[in-house]
């Protein structure tokens, strides 16, 4: 049913959740979410904090691949560098700033770090485009790994066998559950979301699809490229750095294999299922990545039972149906889950008249 | 307002312009024509400052930028449209006019994350700009929301003078605007070339193959054969210059 599309400003025709649908289902999402807080199971709020920790590194992906059209396969260092930063950043500041304040601390400090390295392993993208992008931003992630395990580091970074890290603590409110984690970890995420958002709906985004779409018309519009290529590593890195902080909040160590190329890998695949270039594309993109290996779980060992030698195929299984998963949507939609989301809501907006 | 003097540019051993001289007069429509490969969109090129002349000089309202970026040039006033429409595919009618307005806008990272409060100020100022002064103005109100790859290429071409025309130009080049359109959309586009012309005083520069046109519309002609200036003056002196008349139909028999 088409209802209150009628706008009288222009205030109301620029908004984010610019028609009833969207207002609806983004407001009936957040009460799921509060309610999903406060009564889901420990299991689910595991599983739902790493989608949150993932969701934040995603849409900083999406500012990066889906707006700017720069594609790289080495943000996984940034993740390594937010989780590694906030947390030494700690280690290092203790009994100088006061325990209760030191999230306040840390967490800039480790965005801003990742920022900064991110215009360093941007600085490529202004000589070589697409594929040559991605294997120039590769190697970051080798990088960072191999100076995270280098001896000379090891007294700060631990070395292979990681770092305890600390439960986050606001002005004497630690939080040392689960739970309590996943609810900051919810409102970050909303309000990094958001602020993407409010990014691409003004000049700076605006620049940034000039710039992937054809990068020498954005020229002639005035659009530095040097700057605003770098400003999309910047903050693209930025967003991954911050997941990376909220990371290592949530697991109680840090290890150098849980940021190897894997997890930069798993960033952009969510982009690709979710939808690239696509507000609502990282949300789905990292429910899909995080739900599907874990109901492979699920329903392999509900039918082998629990021994172990079938247990040994489990995690190739994963493998193959995640890679399976990413061939299906190049093929049937590129375009991602944000896509076939807007179809539905195009047919409701249009329903009884048409069903396109 | 855009005087060119003595250009020449080579890409090796291909003299794309050799010695072009002229002045695009404020407030003016000129036309450059020659057969293709004259050199007409090299010169383009150079003015936009995509490449850069091997000798002489672009300069602007008596400022040289001859070796200005295009970003910079963009945001003295230096606005053009593509022969091959150049607009962003991903966006709408309305995303694409409003990144005309890119250089005129303040808004930093840090405010554009936030929104609220300044950004959006600016923003909505900009909208509205834009809606009166441009989409009004084009008649292309009823697309705005469209995006690009669902418009007919005779509205694509007028959208793209809408981006430029968002980037309120003192010298706006029009490379072939009216390419493979039919007699109905090359009047219309000539009607609103016309009005730009006349209602906010941008100085013109027009690539064009359509003779009719550019006669009808240009007060002054520069003629390119082969990267050289064969000729330029007022459409009826360049229309019956001979140099002209065998650069088009061959040496008379």
């Amino acid at each position: 049913m088409i209802n209150a599309n009628l706008k009288n400003s222009y205030a109301a025709d620029e908004r984010v959740l610019n028609n009833t649908y969207k207002q609806m289902f983004v407001y009936g999402m957040m009460i799921v979410l509060a309610l999903f807080t406060f009564f889901a199971n420990d299991y689910m709020i595991l599983i739902a904090s790493q989608m949150g920790i993932l969701l934040i590194a995603v849409v900083g992906i999406n500012i990066l691949t889906g707006y700017t059209g720069l594609v790289s396969l080495g943000h996984g260092a940034f993740v390594a560098i937010g989780a590694y930063s906030v947390t030494i950043f700690a280690n290092l500041a203790e009994g100088i700033i006061p325990a209760g304040v030191m999230p306040f601390f840390a967490m800039p400090f480790a965005v801003a770090l990742a920022a900064l390295i991110g215009v360093l392993v941007g600085l490529p993208s202004l000589r070589v485009k697409g594929l040559y992008l991605a294997v120039a931003t590769l190697a970051a992630n080798f990088i960072v790994i191999f100076l995270i395990e280098e001896d000379l580091f090891q007294p700060w970074t631990g070395g292979m066998v990681g770092l305890t890290t600390h439960a986050p603590n606001f002005f004497g409110w630690v939080l040392d559950t689960k739970r309590e984690m996943f609810g900051m970890i919810a409102v970050i995420g909303f309000l990094a979301l958001l602020a993407a958002q409010n990014l691409i709906r003004t000049r700076i985004g605006r620049a940034f699809i000039a710039i992937r779409d054809r990068d020498y018309s954005a020229e002639i519009l005035g659009i530095s490229l040097l700057r605003y290529k770098l400003t999309s590593f910047a903050l693209s890195a930025a967003y991954c750095g911050l997941a990376g902080a909220l990371l290592a909040y949530f697991f109680a160590r840090i290890l150098p294999e849980q940021f190897e190329l894997t997890l930069s890998l798993n960033l952009v695949a969510a982009l690709i299922i979710g939808g690239m270039g696509r507000s609502m594309g990282p949300v789905f993109g990292v429910i899909i990545v995080v739900l599907v290996p874990e109901l492979i779980k699920v329903l392999f060992s509900s039918a082998v039972g629990g021994s172990a030698s079938a247990a040994q195929f489990r995690a190739p299984l994963q493998e193959i149906a995640f890679g399976l998963l990413l061939v299906l949507f190049l093929l049937k939609e590129p375009l991602g889950i944000n896509q076939i989301v807007d179809r539905i809501l195009r047919a409701a907006n249009r329903w009884p008249f048409a069903r396109g | 307002m855009l005087n060119i003097e003595n250009l020449h540019l080579s890409f090796g051993g291909i003299k794309a312009l050799q010695g072009i001289n002229f002045e695009a007069r404020e407030g003016e429509i000129t036309g450059v024509i020659g057969p293709n490969g004259a050199g007409k969109t090299s010169l383009f090129n150079v003015i936009s400052g995509f490449y850069a002349p091997g000798q002489g000089r672009v300069s602007f309202g008596g400022r040289d930028i001859t070796t200005m970026s295009p970003d910079k040039r963009a945001a003295l006033g230096v606005a053009r449209t593509f022969q091959n429409i150049a607009l962003f595919r991903g966006m709408t009618v309305l995303d694409n006019i409003k990144l005309g307005g890119h250089t005129r806008l303040q808004t930093n990272v840090w405010q554009a994350l936030r929104y609220f409060g300044a950004a959006q100020r600016e923003e909505l100022e900009l909208r509205r700009e834009i809606e009166e002064r441009v989409i009004d103005f084009l008649e292309i109100d009823h697309i705005r929301k469209f995006p690009i790859t669902m418009l007919p290429y005779g509205l694509q071409k007028r959208v793209e003078l809408g981006r430029a025309l968002a980037m309120r130009p003192k010298v706006l080049l029009l490379d072939e605007p009216v390419a493979g359109m039919n007699r109905e959309e090359t009047a219309d586009m000539a009607r609103f070339i016309l009005d730009v012309q006349e209602q906010f005083g941008t100085t013109i520069l027009l690539v064009e193959h359509d003779m009719h046109m550019v006669m009808d519309i240009c007060s002054h002609i520069v003629v390119l054969n082969f990267g050289q200036q064969i000729a330029s003056g007022t459409p009826a002196e360049v229309s019956k210059d001979p140099a002209v008349i065998e650069a088009y139909l061959g040496a008379a028999a």
